[in-house]
Order: structure tokens, then sequence, then C-alpha cells
């Protein structure tokens, strides 16, 4: 059916759409009060039936777009109303919101039901039962606050998202609270993801409120329609509005500087770093920026500078993922760079690139992770087969693998033959982030590149975007390499440790999402094929004036053979090579081939260019020790010992001191006393006509008399 | 017809008599009795104005004043009695318990 065609005919569900946000609220809630009394299974149940009700809701409204395509907008409730400023709690369903919500829900979903075989292992592995509820619950928060977070009208009420996310992310990370390094390890984490996403809200905050205060609103299209009036007389505060908004987007999306929580997000359960930190939450800054193109597009240095940092985050994250071993941190690295391909598409202004590249990022990193955590539960049951073992105990002791990290790629190895669906669907991910054709991934990256070769902008007597389509050639090539370095270390060769050899399968309802998410990999490709932009003309509902990213057969050679050319290299280098050296002695035979080769800049690669330690020396400390010279010497020496104690306290103390003494003793008892004297003379006077005879008192008023009779007669 | 002079020098004669007696006798039944006679000077009064006036709420004052002052009269003797149980005396000159 031709949009135009059936425009206003046909089904129409836009009311719908609260349900989004309130069946997992019920799903969540359900958990909550009834969990501690049902299976496992049936938490399970609940937790992806409510995420899977809320996509086929998104499926409804995707449907009804397709016949009203230009969305609407569904008001709740009006949430609070200050002077002019009026916020609603409305539901802005367009192509774009949409496009999100089928997104998130539906690689939910997914992960819901696989979390349903992983979680029970996990909660089986490390000890709490209870926790299977909570995790659902969180989940499906999750999923509510996301779909504030994409469903909002207005930016107050996507802010509410934003927060709820973080909120969520946070939880999930530090889910295995207890564990981690020095038994804190996955809490400093999530403290860590918090505080850097706390100061990505600031810039967020700030922005919303120069909108309010340059604008009088919040509500997206009420901001839109003045921007380019407010563009024309005050320049610089679209500019500070945009900008701010871009730390905002860095501390959410993991842009440089502040990616440095991602990689540490990884402490929380696999399933969550699919869907939080790879497939959903991060991708939140591409959406605001893609919502809000109206702006951006009016600041055509602030995209500059957009682009600029997301292709330097693809570039410097691709260099880290190439030396780590850790399977998630490569993952994560991995995310840092692909999100980094993302805001430097929408930064050019290739919003539709932009999206469907999140888009297609959010099958196949979600595969990746999803399978990356069924390598890892193989490894650990093939661990705890050992040690069950009794000849392989022994073995288990001579090797030294008694307590091995089942995270650690150096040992696992020959994973292929144990874990049959795993590793095909892996391959299938892997070939997609690195950009084989026709995989989604492929037609995805090939965009972005192509936008950037084509749009042609200068700013500053820069053309930037020509540093960018550089930047991100050389990090597609790199990003081929590592995930061909990863894939070649998890699942070639020969098993590295006896945990890696006596792996098995997962369950099915850890492998079917597995599939599908595959299948949606292999075939989403067909979304947006060049030339016919089906995805584009979708999103072109919403964004208007959309600039068509045009296929460029160029663009994709030479993308296509650098990303080839990696996966050699690293098949020549971690395959060949490393089976050379496999049979070397232990001692003797290097972690990773290129070690050797690359000497320091490995070290660098894999310290993360001591970025971490950098932020320590160059804010954590300073900060701490500011707080500490804070809390010590000006709050407990100054304010209290000195400030309170001495300086307060003392002179209070000798003023009350003069006050008891002095005032009180000498001048308010003395006119007390005085007083009291003075009635007591009085007194003793007047007692005199006190005589206690009865004629006495007879002539007083005999007297008395006289005188009344006497005024009167007078008078 | 007797004046009214002779009445109003009679009447102001007899009160005088009683206040005088009030103030300078200390026997109580003597003061009481000084009392009777200034109720009494102000009764020939009321009587002889109304005759004056022809008016009769003069005369039925006079028996209001006789019937309080019976009264009167009750009360004060039982407390004369009673006072002379305590004190053995009704010098008025040795009840003097409210001096100051």
């Amino acid at each position: 059916m031709l949009l135009s065609e059936a425009a206003s005919s046909g089904p129409n569900f836009f009311f719908l759409v609260p349900l989004v946000v309130f069946i997992p609220v019920i799903g969540l809630l359900t958990n909550m009060i009834i969990g501690d009394r049902i299976p496992e299974k049936i938490i399970g149940i609940i937790g992806s039936t409510a995420s899977g009700l809320a996509f086929l809701v998104a499926v409804l409204l995707g449907i009804s777009l397709l016949n009203h395509p230009d969305g609407a907008i569904v008001p709740l409730v009006n949430w609070f109303t200050i002077g002019e400023l009026s916020v609603d709690w409305a539901f802005q369903v367009d192509t774009l919101s949409v496009t999100m919500m089928l997104v998130v829900t539906g690689v939910g979903t997914l992960i819901h039901i696989y979390s349903i075989g992983y979680m029970h292992e996990d909660v089986r592995h490390k000890g709490d039962k209870k926790r299977y509820k909570r995790f659902f619950v969180f989940m499906n928060l999750f999923i509510v606050t996301m779909m504030v977070l994409v469903s909002a009208n207005n930016y107050l009420m996507l802010f509410v998202g934003w927060e709820g996310v973080g909120l969520c992310s946070y939880l999930l990370i530090g889910f295995w609270y207890e564990k981690g390094k020095d038994g804190i390890g996955n809490a400093l984490a999530g403290k860590k993801a918090f505080i850097t996403n706390r100061i990505g809200d600031f810039g967020m905050l700030l922005a919303i409120f120069i909108m309010f205060w340059a604008f009088g609103t919040v509500d997206f299209y009420e901001v839109f329609e003045q921007a380019p009036a407010v563009a024309a007389a005050a320049p610089w505060v679209l500019m500070a509005i945009t900008l701010l908004m871009l730390v905002g987007v860095a501390g959410k999306s993991a842009q440089i500087p502040l990616y440095v929580w991602l990689p540490d997000a990884m402490a929380g359960p696999t399933p969550v770093s699919a869907l939080i930190h790879a497939a959903t939450m991060v991708t939140a800054g591409v959406y605001l920026i893609t919502r809000s193109y109206e702006i951006y597009n009016l600041v055509p240095e602030a995209q500059a500078i957009v682009a600029t940092v997301g292709a330097l985050t693809a570039l410097f994250a691709a260099t880290i993922a190439t030396a780590q071993f850790d399977i998630k941190k490569v993952l994560a690295y991995s995310t840092i760079s692909q999100l980094g391909f993302m805001v430097a598409a929408v930064g050019m202004g290739a919003y539709v690139a932009g999206m469907f590249h999140l888009v297609a990022h959010a099958f196949f990193k979600a595969l990746l992770f999803l399978g990356s955590g069924s390598v890892i539960q193989g490894v650990e049951y093939g661990q705890h087969h050992a040690e069950h073992d009794s000849n392989q105990k022994n073995e288990l002791k001579q090797r030294g693998e008694e307590q091995i990290d089942p995270q650690d790629i150096r040992n696992m190895g020959g994973i292929r033959k144990t874990m049959k669906i795993t590793f095909w669907t892996y391959i299938i991910g892997a070939l997609a982030l690195a950009g084989v054709p026709p995989l989604v991934g492929f037609i995805s990256k090939d965009e972005i590149l192509a936008e950037a070769d084509n749009l042609d902008q200068v700013i500053f007597g820069i053309p930037y975007t020509d540093i960018v389509y550089i930047l991100l050639t050389v990090a597609a090539f790199l990003t081929a390499f590592y995930i061909g370095r990863q894939v070649l270390y998890v699942f070639f060769g020969k098993p590295r440790t006896l945990a890696a050899q006596h792996t098995k399968e997962n369950p099915l309802i850890m492998t079917v999402p597995l599939m599908i998410l595959a299948f949606l990999t292999i075939w989403g490709g067909g979304m947006n094929l060049p030339r016919v932009h089906t995805f584009a003309t979708w999103l072109e509902q919403t964004l208007q004036h959309l600039h068509l990213g045009e296929f460029d057969l160029r663009v994709a050679i030479i993308s296509t053979v650098l990303g080839l050319i990696g996966l050699l290299l690293a098949y020549l280098i971690y395959y060949r090579r490393y089976q050379a050296q496999h049979d070397l002695p232990a001692e003797q035979r290097p972690d990773d081939p290129l070690r050797p080769v690359l000497g320091r800049v490995f070290t660098l690669f894999e310290n993360k260019y001591w970025v971490d330690e950098l932020y320590w020396t160059l804010f954590v400390n300073p900060y701490v020790s500011l707080s500490k010279f804070l809390a010590d010497v000006v709050d407990w020496r100054f304010l209290h010992d000195w400030f309170h104690d001495v300086v307060i306290a003392g002179l209070y103390k000798s003023y009350t001191h003069w006050l008891a003494g002095d005032f009180d003793l000498k001048i308010i008892d003395g006119f007390a006393n005085w007083l009291a004297r003075i009635v007591e003379k009085f007194a003793s006077w007047l007692r005199k006509s006190e005589t206690g005879y009865v004629r006495n008192y007879a002539l007083s008023v005999f007297l008395g008399l006289i005188l009344i009779i006497g005024f009167i007669l007078l008078r | 017809m007797v004046p009214i002079e002779y009445y109003l020098g009679l009447s102001a004669i007899l009160f005088t008599i009683g206040a005088v007696g009030v103030l300078i006798r200390r026997n109580a039944i003597i003061i009481f009795m000084s009392v009777e006679l200034m109720l009494n000077s102000a009764n020939l009064l009321f009587v002889a104005f109304a005759r004056l006036h022809e008016s009769m709420n003069g005369q039925i004052f006079v028996f209001f004043v006789m019937a309080v002052a019976a009264a009167e009269v009750a009360v004060g003797l039982a407390l004369i009695v009673a006072i002379f149980h305590t004190k053995r005396s009704i010098d008025v000159d040795e009840i003097h318990l409210l001096k100051g």
C-alpha cells in the first residue's frame, strides 16, 4: 500500500499508546506483589508477556501509522501548570517514536525470554534465588521508563524517561552488588555509571532550562516552531542548547569524554548488557538528537562538533576494543564505537542513516551480547562439570585452573564444536558488525559512510565531513579486526582450558532468541535497501526535508574491502600465528600475538589509554581531596570546631551568662523586687485602717453615706 | 391634721438616736435596738408620706421593712447567742479578728 494513497483511512489505534507504558507497569507490579510465591518460570513468563504485549501495541501503532502517516499526540494528563508553562503527559506517536518503541519492546521481549533461561543459571550459580524476581521487575521497569522516554512529546517528559532508564541501568549494573572486586566492584561500577550520567544530565537539564527561558515552552513542536526566529535573533541560544544537549548525549550514549561508565557497566548480568547497555538505552542520545533535528539543523557549528565527537569516539573505542580480553569488554567498546558511528551520522544531518544504524545495531549487538552470555554460561558449566569429576579435578589443579575467569577470552577456544547454535548465530552477528554484505550491519554502516563522503560541509574552513569519513572508515576497519579477533579467540583453535573443553550448548529458551535475532540481522537490511529507502520514506513522515543517503559504490567497495582485510588480518594473526604459537610452553606463549609486535602500543590499548586513571588523577582524586578538605578542615575544624564551638557557642555562652547573671538578677529581678516593696509599703500603710472594731466600720459606712448623700444633694 | 414637718422632725431625731447608738454603744443587743430605731424612723416617714400623697405604696413598703426587720432580728440574735457561747461576752469591741 502506498502511503500517499491510504492517508487517513483504515484502522487507527493511536489511542492505545498509553498501554506501551502501562502494560509493563502491570507486569512489574504483578511480579513485585506475587513474585515470591510463584515459580521462576511464571515470573519470567509474566515479565516477557508484559514486554511482548507492549511490542504488540507498538506493532498496532505502526500499522495505524501506515494509514495515518502524520501520527498523533495522545494526551493523558496535565502534569503541571506553573504560570504560563503547562506540561502535559502526552504521547507522541509518529514514525520516529514508534520505530524506537518497536526496537525497544521487540528486542526487549527477546531478551526477556532469553533471561528466563540465563537468569535461572545465574541465580543458581551466584546463590540468591530471590533476585530472579527482582531482575524481571527491573527489566520491566526499564521498558516502562524507556517507553516514557521515546513516547514523550516534550523535553521534560523525555527527561523523566531519561532519568528513569539511568536508574534502571544503575539498579541492574549493581544487580550482583556484593560481587566484583573486593566485594564492592559491581556496586562501584553502578555508582560510576550513575555519577557519569549525572554529569551528562546536568548538561541536559541546563539545555531544558535555556529552552524554557528562550521559548517559554518545552513541547517539541512549539520549540521547533519558534526555533528559526530565535536562531535569527540570538544564535548563541540554540548553540548553547544543542551543545548542552550534546553533553547529555555524551553521558547517556557513552561518547567522549563521558564514555568511561559503559565498559564498567558490563558488571551487570549479560541480558542487561544486551538490552540496556547495547541495544536500547544507550541509543537514547541518538534518538534525542534525531528528535531535535530541527534545532540542530539551524546550528551547523554544533552539528560539526557532534559529528566530530561521534567519529572520534568511534575510532578511539575501536582501538581499545582490539586489545581487550574480557569477552564483554570487547563488545562494550564495540558498542561505544558503534554509538560513535550513529552520533557522527546524526551530527552530520544524516538522521535516517543514524536511526537505521541504531535499529541494525540493536539487532546485531543484542545478538552478540546474548551470544557472549551463552558462551559465558557454557564456560561456567564446563568449569562446574570439571570440578565435579574426580579425574578432571586433579587435572584442573595441575593446570592451575581452579579459579578461572569465565569471561576471559584467553580461557576459551574451540567452542564452535560444543556450542553450535551459539557459534553460528554469533558469526552472523560478528559479520554484520564487521560490515560484510548483505547483512544489516553492512547496509546501515555503509549508508553512514556514504553520507559522510557525499556531504561536503565546511565549518570554520574545515571540511569536517571528510575528516569524519576518514575516521569512520578507519574505525570500520578496526571493527572488523577486533570482532574477528574475538571470534577466533572464542570459537576457533583448541580449547585452552578444561572449562572450554567441556562447554555445553544452552537450552532452547536461550538459543531461540539468538536465532530470531540472527534472522533479523540477516534480513533487517531489507528495511532500507539502497535506492529503495523504505525506512527513509517511513521516517520522512516525521523528519521533514530529509537528506536521503545515496548509495555510493566506491564507498561500499572501500568499506567492504577494508572490512574483509580486517577479518583476514585477524585470521592471519589469531588463527595461523596463534596456532603456531600454541604448542609452545605456556610461559613463552604470549597471551596475544600482537603484544610482542606492538609492544607499548598494545599496552596502551589494553589499558584503555589510561583514561580511567587520567580521570582519577585529574578529577576524582582532586575532587575527593577537595571533599576531604572541605569535610575535615572547612566543615569540621573551621565551621564546627572554631566557628560553631568558639565563635557562636562562646559568644552565646557569654551572652547568656550576662543575661542570667547581671541582667536577670539585677535588672529584671531588681524591678520586680522594687515593685513588690512598693506594694508592700502601701499595703502596710493601708492595713492600719483595718482596726477590726465593728464600730469603726460602722462609722465608715455612716460617713460614706453622708458623703454620697451630700454629693447627691449638693451636685 | 399633723403637718408633715413634725413627722420629718420626729423621724430625724429617731434616726439620729439610732445612728449614734450604733456608733457609740458596745453592747451588741443595744446596737441591734438602735438599728431597729433607724428602721422605724424610716417606716414613720413611709407612712407619713403615704398619707400626704394618698398613696398605698409607702404603707406596703412598711410591711416589707417590718418583715425584713423581723427576719434580721431572728438571724442577728442567733448570731449573738453563738458569739456569746464562744466569747462569753457580747461586747463588739472584743470581736476584732479582722484587725489587719
